[in-house]
């Protein structure tokens, strides 16, 4: 059996910080409690370092592969490894939860030593989720990210986190289900949970299209996609700051990455029959979502829709079935990890200082935080996909994609462009710009160092994606060529 | 009779011996000495899971004339039942001494129930079993009589024991059934009438009451209606014996009476039993969720679990071949395990959460626990994530093997109808969770359990975990035990 550790100590380094905390963190000493945190994290980020650096972007084989046998009478195995689709995720949920741990130091007060446990053990269930090779480990991992998740929605959330965090679980929760009885299923018929042998295994029409179906429950709403995107709006609106970036930047993107991993190699002919299916649920999340995110009067449930929008860009990436359009779909994955990671940020900057999210008790903020609104500005132009931001990149692969594919369905994604300036900078101009509106916003502090750096990273990265996409579209092109080659192969008997 | 072999009843032996020892050492000892007794009969379970230990070494055998054996699956079961009462009587201690409970009596009826239940899962004689089952049955009515002065805990008694003793003669019925079918009570002779090509109407028909008097016994609907009542009404150092080790002993009951026994009818009995895992599903999580009461609900959350018990018992026979039934029955053994362990660290936490004068009995009085005692919080969410089945805790394997013996049955649709079902309970173990770590404290005391039951419950915690993440051991461990079995039959 193989076994590079590299993977191994990135999921579970985090994850052990967190149970530490767990055992021993108290509320008496929360300065040391978020030491160990950030300790914890930053390890568990330099230990992903090396996966990117080291890792061979000319093949599509697995690599820093990790094989143990874990329960052997299911045949199921601890089996890890990252492939060109894969290995950035693991970087960004790493990074990501760097900056939640400093951006909730000194905002949380409550219960800290559980917070940053919530977040560091989230933060490697959702490596596992990347990593794992073996379909039950996956489904572990998948499911096991919805206990920390619900526990910070529900705990340090807003006035309606209870709602929100049971609508979370069981939607999730409903989706997912489906997805285990065609794991159990595949696993009957391939006997064995390898995710390999799974994408070698010859299915008729029906089968795939049923495991397709069951498949598409879970990730379609993790993604969300419309019409099982409810719950997100309202995670998102009553979760505390971290949660939301955490969810905004990553856990949405587990969803996405089931497709590429299962749903397109498991089910190449069920995908490609009903490609037209997920194309038009994702124009629909385009357009119609987009004009819902403009008539929003709260910042975070306009950003929770924005970012609907940009994830029914990566569906539609996918299933157009061309290499520009899904390797763009990566990239806007990437890309809108850090984007509407900052957005949130941006908007809990203004939250800790006002304690108000809607729109209409902000105007002329700019005057009295000027940096601020520098930052904000600039994520408001990339969130609409200003060219040399990263959100340009995606979006602009996925449309020369889709122009490809079929015009009006370019003309319809088009509509984005518009749609997304017009939101994000309307309610920039609403929130920034003007004469001050009223004496709360007449008495906000600009930002603070912690808040700057925070910032200033994720701008700097955003730039970089922008300027530099090449280290990204690389890594993950061999990847994503093998994979429209196998799913242009028929697997029916 | 040739054939006596006390040595494979040595463990019964040391229970009988020192459960009266038990008896003994409480009519001598005062008031002040009473903790000895309860140490010694912590002690009898070691000694008697010592002995399980020893004889599990040797080969599988019989005593009486084959009526009594000695199996891998009996080994097991009785093993994990002995933990069971011992964990058990760690979290009860504290509590029985806050309450006018006869403490001394408390252990020694534990004990014997224990004894009733190691019988029935040796028991290869529908005497022997029924025996074993009224010692089990006489031993619980008395355990949850046992605050005779309190209303609620007299009106349980009473419900469980006349439901209890209709079920029992629903039993007697349908074993003085297949007597007359079969001219045997040896389950041997049973399965060879029962494999014999004749008309079969006479013993469907005593069939139908045995799986009445098991459904009773299992608490599977609808013959559920005594498992709230009971639950919510007998002190929880009680309905910790009732909801675990009897489960063990039910699911013996039932592999020995229709596995073993009745074989040649098996499309009969899997016909019930689906009829009765989907009904158990369908009511038990419906009716959980408008429980206000903590026992109550987690009486209708058994109810549930059991229905993924029975659905394990239908996916072992498929076209005629028992070919799968080793992963079948053992999904819905290493089921029942699990749904003991995570039941033990429930009703233990309730146990311990109690103070006297005050039983932790509303869900809303976990309110806040997150605040007020984050350790014990955390364990009650590890188990609460548990029953629901979701990862990284026992009960999600659980429940994946259960399905997956379904599905390879070819009952997909039954296997879709079960995730429904969980997905429902989902919501009602959801908000033990919301209670304890959404709500505010509505009393700001802090829980402080005895020291041992802390420990206990840690355990218990780390192991829904632990199994969770490691069940491979333990699965392995339960579809061995009824291959080995079957083998021998």
């Amino acid at each position: 059996m193989e076994s590079h550790l590299l993977l191994t100590a990135a999921i579970w380094v985090p994850i052990a910080f967190g149970l530490v905390l767990l055992a021993f963190g108290n509320d008496r000493s929360p300065g040391i409690v978020r030491g160990i945190a950030l300790v914890g994290a930053v390890i568990g980020f330099l230990v992903t370092l090396p996966v990117i650096i080291q890792f061979d972007s000319s093949t599509a084989e697995m690599q820093f592969v990790e094989k143990r046998i874990w329960i052997d009478l299911l045949d199921a195995y601890y089996h890890l490894g990252v492939d060109g689709l894969s290995v950035w995720f693991i970087v960004l949920t790493a990074f990501i939860t760097v900056i939640v741990v400093i951006a909730g130091w000194e905002v949380i007060e409550e219960n800290v030593a559980a917070y940053m446990a919530s977040f560091l053990i989230l933060s490697g269930l959702m490596i596992g989720v990347f990593t794992a090779l073996d379909g039950l480990l996956f489904y572990v991992f998948f499911e096991a990210t919805l206990i920390p998740m619900y526990v910070i929605i529900g705990v340090w959330g807003g006035p309606r986190r209870v709602y929100a965090a049971f609508k979370f679980f069981l939607y999730t929760l409903a989706g997912s289900l489906l997805t285990l009885v065609a794991l159990i299923y595949l696993y009957l018929s391939a006997g064995s949970f390898q995710i390999t042998d799974w994408h070698a295994l010859p299915l008729s029409m029906q089968e795939q299209v049923l495991i397709f179906l069951a498949l598409f429950a879970a990730f379609a709403v993790k993604v969300p996609m419309w019409p099982v995107h409810t719950w997100l709006p309202d995670a998102h609106v009553e979760a505390p700051t971290g949660g939301s970036v955490v969810l905004a930047a990553i856990m949405l993107k587990l969803g996405a990455y089931g497709f590429l991993r299962f749903s397109l190699p498991i089910a190449p002919d069920a995908s490609q029959e009903l490609g037209w299916l997920v194309i038009g649920l994702s124009l629909t999340a385009v357009v119609y979502i987009g004009l819902v995110a403009l008539v929003q009067s709260d910042m975070k449930k306009l950003v929770a829709y924005s970012s609907i929008a940009h994830m029914g860009f990566v569906t539609l990436g996918f299933f157009m079935f061309n290499q520009l359009g899904m390797q763009g779909a990566i990239i806007q994955m990437i890309s809108h990890g850090f984007i509407s990671g900052a957005m949130f940020l941006c908007i809990g900057v203004l939250y800790d200082r006002m304690h108000s999210r809607e729109i209409a008790s902000y105007g002329g903020v700019v005057n009295t935080m000027p940096k601020f609104a520098a930052f904000f500005l600039f994520f408001s132009m990339a969130n609409a996909g200003l060219p040399a931001t990263s959100g340009f990149v995606g979006e602009f692969m996925v449309l020369l994609g889709a122009v490809s594919f079929n015009p009006w369905t370019a003309f319809a994604a088009a509509v984005t462009l518009i749609l997304g300036a017009a939101y994000s900078l309307w309610m920039y101009k609403r929130v920034v710009f003007g004469p001050i509106a009223n004496e709360d916003v007449a008495k906000l502090k600009d930002i603070n160092a912690r808040e700057f750096v925070i910032l200033a990273l994720l701008a700097l990265l955003t730039l970089w994606m922008g300027f530099q996409p090449k280290p990204f579209t690389d890594v993950t092109e061999v990847s994503v060529s093998a994979l429209l080659e196998h799913v242009s192969v028929s697997k029916i008997k | 009779m040739a054939d006596f072999n006390l040595t494979a009843l040595v463990p019964e032996i040391i229970l009988l011996v020192m459960g009266c020892a038990v008896l003994l050492a409480d009519a001598m000892l005062k008031e002040a000495q009473r903790a000895w007794v309860e140490r010694l009969s912590q002690f009898s379970v070691l000694l008697v899971f010592g002995a399980l230990v020893w004889q599990a070494g040797g080969p599988a055998q019989t005593a009486f004339g084959g009526t009594f054996v000695v199996d891998a699956l009996s080994a097991v079961l009785k093993m994990a039942s002995t933990i069971a009462l011992f964990i058990a009587l760690v979290y009860s201690r504290r509590y029985n001494i806050e309450r006018p409970v006869p403490r001394g009596e408390f252990q020694v009826i534990a004990l014997f129930a224990l004894l009733g239940q190691m019988v029935m899962m040796s028991a290869a004689n529908m005497l022997v079993m029924y025996l074993g089952l009224e010692l089990m049955s006489l031993s619980l009515y008395a355990l949850a009589a046992m605050r005779r002065d309190d209303r609620a805990a007299s009106e349980a008694a009473m419900k469980y024991f006349v439901l209890g003793a209709l079920a029992s003669g629903f039993m007697l019925y349908g074993m003085s059934m297949l007597y007359g079918a079969s001219g045997s009570l040896d389950l041997s002779d049973i399965s060879l009438v029962s494999r014999a090509e004749q008309d079969k109407t006479f013993l469907v028909f005593g069939l139908v009451f045995i799986v009445g008097g098991l459904a009773f016994k299992f608490g599977a609907v609808p013959f559920h209606m005594w498992v709230p009542d009971v639950y919510q009404g007998t002190p929880t150092g009680a309905t910790l014996l009732i909801a675990t080790g009897p489960k063990l002993a039910s699911f013996a009951m039932a592999y020995r009476l229709l596995v073993e026994g009745l074989p040649g009818v098996v499309v009969d009995w899997q016909h019930m039993m689906l009829i009765l895992a989907g009904l158990s599903l369908a009511f038990g999580n419906l009716i959980a969720i408008a429980q206000t009461n903590l026992k109550r609900m987690l009486a209708y959350s058994g109810i549930a679990q059991v229905g993924f018990v029975l659905l394990g018992l239908i996916a072992g026979m498929v076209d005629g071949s028992f070919q799968l039934a080793p992963l079948a029955y053992g999904s819905s053994m290493f089921y029942i395990m699990t749904y003991v362990i995570t039941t033990l660290g429930t009703f233990g936490l309730i146990a311990l959460m109690a103070r006297s004068g005050f039983e932790c009995e509303a869900i809303d009085d976990l309110k806040g626990l997150h605040k007020r005692s984050p350790w014990m919080a955390l364990v009650m969410l590890l188990l609460m994530f548990s029953l629901a089945g979701i990862p990284p805790t026992v009960g999600f394997y659980a429940k994946l093997i259960v399905l997956e013996a379904v599905i390879v049955s070819g009952h997909l649709w039954i296997a879709v109808f079960a995730v429904m079902m969980s997905l429902i309970g989902a919501f009602y173990y959801l908000r033990i969770v919301k209670t304890m770590y959404f709500d505010a404290p509505s009393d700001i005391s802090t829980p402080e359990p005895a020291a041992d039951g802390r420990f206990m419950l840690g355990l218990n915690g780390i192991a829904v975990v632990v199994l969770g993440l490691l069940p491979g051991p333990l699965l392995t461990l339960c579809v061995e035990a009824i291959q080995l079995s079957m083998v021998v039959r």
